[in-house]
């Protein structure tokens, strides 16, 4: 027995899918969270319910639904190929799209619960001051609801490295391209590798309670700032 | 491209069905004792517990699967005692049972430790002045004033253990009319290129998904008008 | 110089505001639930009004009749938040600087954020942040921030209610102290019909949305006096 013949690929690759990852869902997080916490529109409930819905959604229906727009007869996937002569079924690509697509839900919530808790009347107050919207945005939202993103980052890079189902789906599962932890440890043990399993299986049980341990006191810590600056008076 | 609804086989929304209704009655009163314990417990593991308590949230259900393999399997320490007692569930439904409670589990305790806490407690000093005993207490305020949250618990832990796909395969495998669930039916469907007979499946679950949503949307409501009205006075 | 008329329909009863004001103290004081918040948040262009009209020094930032609805940033109106309001995450001085207005189109520059800083007697909070100074402090940095906008009227709302007696007995006196400094009018909310006495040179009293004037300042009416 010796390290040897254990694979770090897939370790690897887990990685760039949920960097990759994090980073569409950090970019479209905010600004969404942003406009659902903080405006009026119609069909917002609608908005909101299509959002989260991967939330509740089975990871195998949303390996079906990503099939369904980015296959070679969908929407997205015939325009990939006609325009860019590229596609994502069965790439990389693939394994971060459904991994952005069930993390967005996790960081878009944690956001939007962030800013909602803003008390609105900061942001009056910047009005009264002259401040125009999108600087009462950079200057008094985001930095207030900052305990929520960095809590919505972690969870959303802790869900794309541990996302399954989808990524099986739409990614496949071919060594050294496309298969990444999860889909690593369900074939090693497929196999019989019990050992590469194991080691897999020890990293990502680590890394999920330190996610955990880590949430829970940052979570402590924003509260009693909070009650601090309360309670002085 | 046609099919015959006849052709179809049921079973993986019974198998499904079953499994998530049991799963949610196991995690509801498990998850009630576990969140009553931690919320009142104040040691030094504290945080220690409810990291064990939350991982299979963080977890990639392969992890799940894997873990759940080496407690259950043949030289697990529980696979031994079932064993001498001349029984299994590695491969038979109690599997899918086993798989779908873990993974709701935490939702459940989560998100009823979270009202726990969120109750006045001088509520419950109140009724210990009084001298009503910890028992009256629990079942007369706790649990009615965290309603909403039970409620709103039952119906994630309920959808999560529904859709779960990763760890159900790995501890229950994927025999038809004994440990197929609908997620798994929609992989193997898709894998095997029967689209028709994966979208049948999709749009079914996606039914189930959509009351629940909006139970849970409902419930949520309900909560916050609770949280306003609490206020207002 | 302030002139507002206007109607706000409210969901229990209908707000009617007839209030001019050229300078010093105008109190508003009423029961709550009376109406007293909306019309500030009216004048400053927090909530919008039914109808009617709003004129700041002659120029209309609120008219139904012509349309006209000015953005709350460009009325030049300080609002001071009962409960300060301040911003958590910046230091006294970064939220007294936040409205400064950019040096080249402030009408006043030798205001700075020293001079009202010593004015309100915070220059030693400079760099502390909200959450570690008491309530009559916050509430003075919350009057130097609007001040710094140099706004053309002031609105107070309930400035004084969270404070202890005598914080409250010296703030009443430098809220005195800075309308003749400042020489804008202020519009005061209390509910403390003493305060109204103390502060008011103009003093009016809000019942369910429907006002009645108890004091007229003196300037007023020397002005009433030479139009007649």
């Amino acid at each position: 027995m010796s390290l040897m013949d254990f694979s770090f690929i897939p370790i690897i690759l887990s990685l760039k899918v949920a960097f990759a990852a994090v980073i569409i869902v950090t970019c479209t997080s905010i600004p969404l969270a942003g406009l659902m916490a903080k405006r009026e529109f119609l069909g917002k409930d609608v908005v909101e319910s299509i959002i989260t819905l991967p939330l509740v959604l089975p990871p195998s229906v949303i390996g079906f639904m990503l099939l369904f727009v980015f296959g070679k007869n969908g929407p997205v996937g015939k325009l990939l190929e006609q325009w860019f002569h590229t596609r994502i079924v069965f790439t990389l690509a693939g394994a971060v799209v459904a991994a952005a697509v069930v993390a967005l839900p996790l960081m878009y919530q944690s956001v939007k619960v962030a800013m909602e808790n803003v008390d609105p009347n900061l942001e009056k107050a910047a009005r009264t001051l002259g401040a125009k919207e999108l600087r009462i945005f950079f200057t008094i939202t985001l930095p207030l609801a900052w305990n929520g993103i960095v809590a919505g980052l972690v969870l959303a890079f802790a869900r794309s490295l541990g996302e399954f189902g989808a990524t099986l789906m739409i990614a496949g599962n071919i060594p050294g391209k496309t298969q990444t932890m999860p889909l690593a440890i369900y074939f090693a043990n497929e196999s019989g590798d019990t050992r590469q399993a194991s080691i897999l299986v020890i990293i990502m049980t680590v890394f999920s309670f330190m996610v955990i341990y880590g949430l829970n006191r940052w979570g402590k810590g924003s509260q009693k700032d909070r009650k601090g600056g309360g309670d002085h008076a | 491209m046609s099919f015959d609804l006849m052709e179809i086989d049921f079973a993986p929304l019974i198998i499904s069905l079953r499994a998530a209704t049991m799963a949610t009655i196991v995690t509801f009163f498990l998850g009630i004792a576990a969140a009553y314990f931690v919320s009142g417990y104040q040691g030094k593991f504290k945080g220690l517990i409810d990291g064990v308590l939350t991982l299979p949230l963080v977890l990639p259900p392969t992890v799940l699967g894997f873990l759940l393999l080496v407690l259950f399997g043949k030289n697990g320490p529980l696979g031994k005692f079932l064993t001498a007692i001349g029984t299994t569930v590695i491969f038979s439904w109690p599997a899918t049972v086993i798989a779908a409670s873990v993974v709701a589990f935490p939702l459940m305790y989560r998100t009823v430790r979270s009202s726990f806490e969120q109750i006045d407690q001088n509520i419950i000093y109140a009724a210990r002045t009084l001298g009503v005993s910890e028992w009256k207490i629990f079942w007369k305020i706790t649990i009615p004033l965290s309603w909403p949250g039970v409620a709103a618990g039952t119906v994630l832990a309920f959808a999560r253990a529904l859709g779960d796909f990763g760890a159900t395969l790995m501890i229950g495998g994927n025999i038809p009319g004994k440990t197929l669930t609908i997620p798994a039916a929609i992989f193997f469907a898709a894998e095997s290129g029967d689209m028709n007979k994966a979208l049948l499946w999709v749009i079914l679950i996606f039914i189930i998904s959509l009351i629940v949503m909006t139970l849970m949307n409902y419930w949520t409501d309900y909560q916050r008008k609770l949280i306003i009205s609490a206020g207002r006075k | 110089m302030l002139k507002a008329h206007f109607e706000k329909k409210l969901p229990s009863f209908d707000l009617e505001a007839d209030i001019s004001l050229s300078n010093g103290i105008l109190a508003l004081v009423g029961p709550s639930g009376a109406g007293k918040t909306t019309i500030l948040q009216c004048i400053a262009g927090l909530q919008t009004p039914s109808q009617g009209e709003i004129k700041i020094n002659d120029k209309a930032v609120f008219s139904s009749e012509q349309g006209i609805n000015v953005p709350i940033r460009n009325r030049r109106i300080g609002y001071v938040f009962q409960d300060y309001a301040l911003f958590p995450h910046m230091t006294v001085e970064k939220n007294v600087m936040y409205g400064m207005p950019k040096k080249d189109n402030s009408p006043n520059k030798v205001l700075t954020v020293s001079n009202v800083l010593e004015m309100l007697k915070i220059e030693h909070l400079r760099q502390r942040y909200p959450n570690q100074i008491s309530g009559g402090e916050k509430q003075r940095v919350s009057l130097a921030r609007a001040l710094m906008t140099e706004p053309e009227l002031l609105l107070l709302d309930e400035p004084l209610s969270a404070l202890d007696q005598d914080t409250r007995k010296t703030l009443q006196q430098e809220l005195l102290r800075l309308q003749a400094q400042w020489r804008i009018p202020f519009i005061l909310v209390t509910h403390d019909p003493q305060e109204a006495e103390m502060l008011g040179d103009q003093i009016i009293k809000l019942d369910r949305g429907k006002q009645e004037t108890i004091k007229m300042s003196d300037k007023f009416n020397e002005t009433l006096r030479k139009i007649k």
